[in-house]
């Protein structure tokens, strides 16, 4: 699950990360208001949850209250990557001596968390880590033992902190990697976090995204859950559990598993399809779940044929078959289906096709094939 | 012989009075696994599965009364990282985790914890392996792959069920087929297995299935490259998928270039590893070796 700029910012408040000063504000008044107590000028800034937000004209300086207000209406109910933008972040104007990079993640390879800053931070950081590696600093926490002073000391040391910024810059560093551990994050990340000219640390933007699988332990997060920017297929996909992903082409996937789902794909893709979706319904699915599925998929009008694989384990074929010809018996539609069951129970949920006049497939080979055939004569 | 599961297995299942651990050891009981005990806190003292199996309250205990050696875990995620931490500590050598769902932080701790100690942990999130016809240890179907020279190892559940069902649809065995899970932190990567098979005297080839994500496949080639003699296939899932999801910066400036599809694709390749476009090509590779 990932954190809105502004509840990141708070977090980072809490843990004694320096931020500029700044409220929330969800209507044109509300922003003139604010930028009145600021008494200066100040930045608005959109809380929308996709990147590149800056680029796509989301975040303004503006210089007077006024100004604020006529900023505010232009960003507010605007869209940015098409998400509608319903929030702004509003704060102080910070001036910029330096733009620092840090940031802290899971790394797969070390099984530790690795923390990383650079001097040269801002948008333009992923360049700079690929043109000039030696530029960004590492640093490998222990899992056990924790971030310790030195680690933020070498960290200041790699990326030439001034001396006199060394007890803040420690002070953030530590206040971060709090943040990311008592919130089970998977990133945690300031970039920028600026020098001003008036020579101070200040947090300007935060990241955070939490383990999904850790969410049971923060009721609190999950009810902040920011849900009037996520679609209908992504709201329906949590509520049932399954794993759903949109993609550009048209052919409909609904696979047990998510590397058999993404190996469903590539052989779409191997017979010169295009998939329409990534969606794994887990082990174990019931006929609910299938349903649910299956009625995601249909609502996406780019679909033109689906190909249902299922390979039974822990999934039985019979309820999957089940799930199948329940919700095809509630909803209209004329695409067509190509299905393949194979594993427990895949003799009893061939006959539940068969009753239904479904058409199964015996290799994933010819179920993709098929599928691909008739996605091809929908496009002449 | 097989690799890590054989007839020397005594298995103890963790959650066996729950629905998943219960079906699954039923299942594995009917394949000819020795299931010796089961772990349920609060329960021990009671017999399971038809009067077969004694219910301890405690890992400890089960093993020192009857010898179980291997375990394996079917608790509900938010009590898995316990279960593995007190499997360790009871004193089994092999901890196979089929729980999906644990926090990465607390398998970052698990797996530091346990470094040390002897014993070997496969998954979380793991199908668990199989030896034919001797013994399963997880949830793979029993009557998919039969016994064979090809050892199997992969990141995935059901795609290693695909792949081993066109191996026997092609009349080729497995000696022992592992999964070694698919979560980001895991307590054995793809290296630990193929040294395994490489000195497996039923083993004659081995299939590796990866997919996107990581650097476990990288290494795992130029292991194979370096080390290995037994020729190797492999398959990664994850060609069609849209570059990685986004995860902020941090994610790329570590990953950089590597762990794409086609990243580990020319890695295998590199390494003399046989690639298969679709799992159902793999029995053709292995065929024209």
């Amino acid at each position: 699950m990932r954190l809105h700029e502004y509840q990141s910012k708070e977090i980072f408040a809490d843990h004694h990360i320096p931020i500029p000063r700044g409220r929330l504000a969800s209507s044109p008044e509300d922003a003139k208001l604010i930028a009145e107590e600021l008494n200066g000028p100040v930045v608005l800034k959109a809380q929308v949850l996709v990147g590149g937000r800056g680029k796509a004209g989301g975040i303004r300086l503006v210089r007077s209250p006024e100004e604020a207000s006529d900023e505010a209406s232009k960003i507010l109910g605007s869209k940015i990557k098409e998400i509608p933008v319903r929030r702004l972040l509003v704060e102080e104007a910070v001036n910029i001596q330096q733009e620092i990079y840090m940031g802290m993640t899971i790394d797969r390879d070390s099984g530790s968390t690795l923390l990383i800053a650079s001097a040269e931070g801002g948008v333009n950081i992923e360049e700079v880590a690929k043109t000039s590696p030696e530029k960004i600093a590492r640093v490998y926490v222990d899992p056990l033992i924790g971030l310790r002073d030195f680690q933020a000391r070498n960290l200041a040391t790699e990326i030439e902190i001034p001396r006199e910024l060394w007890r803040s810059f420690i002070t953030i560093t530590k206040g971060l990697y709090l943040s990311y551990q008592k919130l089970d994050a998977t990133l945690a990340e300031i970039n920028p976090l600026v020098i001003t000219t008036g020579g101070r640390l200040t947090a300007l933007d935060g990241k955070m995204i939490i383990d999904d699988n850790a969410l049971f332990r923060h009721p609190d997060l999950v009810e902040k859950r920011d849900i009037s920017s996520e679609s209908f297929e992504e709201i329906e996909a949590r509520k049932f559990s399954l794993e759903y992903i949109k993609l550009p082409g048209d052919i409909g996937c609904l696979v047990n598993g998510a590397g058999l789902a993404m190996a469903t794909m590539d052989i779409i893709q191997h017979h010169g399809g295009q998939p329409a979706n990534f969606l794994d319904i887990g082990g174990g699915a019931s006929a609910e779940k299938v349903a649910a599925a299956l009625r995601i998929i249909l609502q996406d009008s780019q679909v033109k044929t689906v190909l249902i694989n299922i390979f039974g384990g822990i999934t039985r074929c019979d309820e999957v078959a089940n799930g199948i010809k329940k919700t095809l018996a509630q909803i209209e539609t004329d695409v067509p289906f190509t299905i393949r069951l194979v594993g427990t129970n895949q003799k009893e949920g061939r006959e539940i096709l068969a009753s239904a006049n479904l058409v199964t497939a015996d290799t994933l080979q010819e179920a993709a094939e098929i599928a691909v055939r008739k996605s091809l004569a929908f496009a002449k | 012989m097989s690799i890590l599961v054989n007839t020397d297995t005594r298995l103890l299942v963790q959650g066996i009075t729950g629905y998943e651990g219960n079906f699954h050891s039923d299942q594995m009981l009917s394949y000819g696994t020795n299931i010796v005990a089961g772990v349920t806190p609060g329960k021990g003292g009671e017999w399971v599965l038809d009067g077969k199996v004694p219910v301890f309250d405690s890992v400890r205990t089960a093993v020192e009364v009857t010898g179980a050696n291997t375990s394996i875990i079917f608790v509900p995620a938010r009590f898995a990282g316990d279960a593995i931490l007190e499997a360790a500590d009871g004193g089994v050598k092999l901890v196979v985790c089929i729980t999906e769902g644990i926090p990465v932080k607390e398998m970052l701790q698990i797996k530091h914890a346990i470094k040390h100690k002897d014993v070997r942990l496969i998954g979380p999130n793991s199908p668990g392996l199989i030896s034919p016809p001797i013994t399963k240890v997880g949830i793979i179907p029993g009557n998919i792959t039969h016994s064979g020279a090809v050892g199997v190892v992969s990141r995935s559940g059901t795609l290693t069920y695909e792949v081993v069902y066109a191996l026997k649809q092609a009349n080729i065995g497995t000696s022992t087929c592992v999964g070694i899970g698919g979560d980001p932190i895991v307590g054995t990567d793809f290296i630990d297995i193929l040294s395994h098979f490489e000195g497996d005297s039923q083993t004659d080839y081995v299939v590796m299935i990866g997919e996107i994500g990581g650097l476990d496949e990288e290494k795992a080639a130029s292991y194979v490259a370096n080390t290995m003699t037994k020729p190797v296939v492999g398959f990664i899932a994850g060609r069609a998928a849209p570059p990685n999801k986004r995860m902020g910066h941090a994610g790329a400036i570590i990953d950089g270039g590597v762990g794409t599809a086609e990243s580990k694709i020319n890695a295998f390749k590199n390494a003399g590893i046989q690639v298969a476009h679709y799992p159902e090509e793999i029995p053709e590779l292995i065929k024209n070796l």
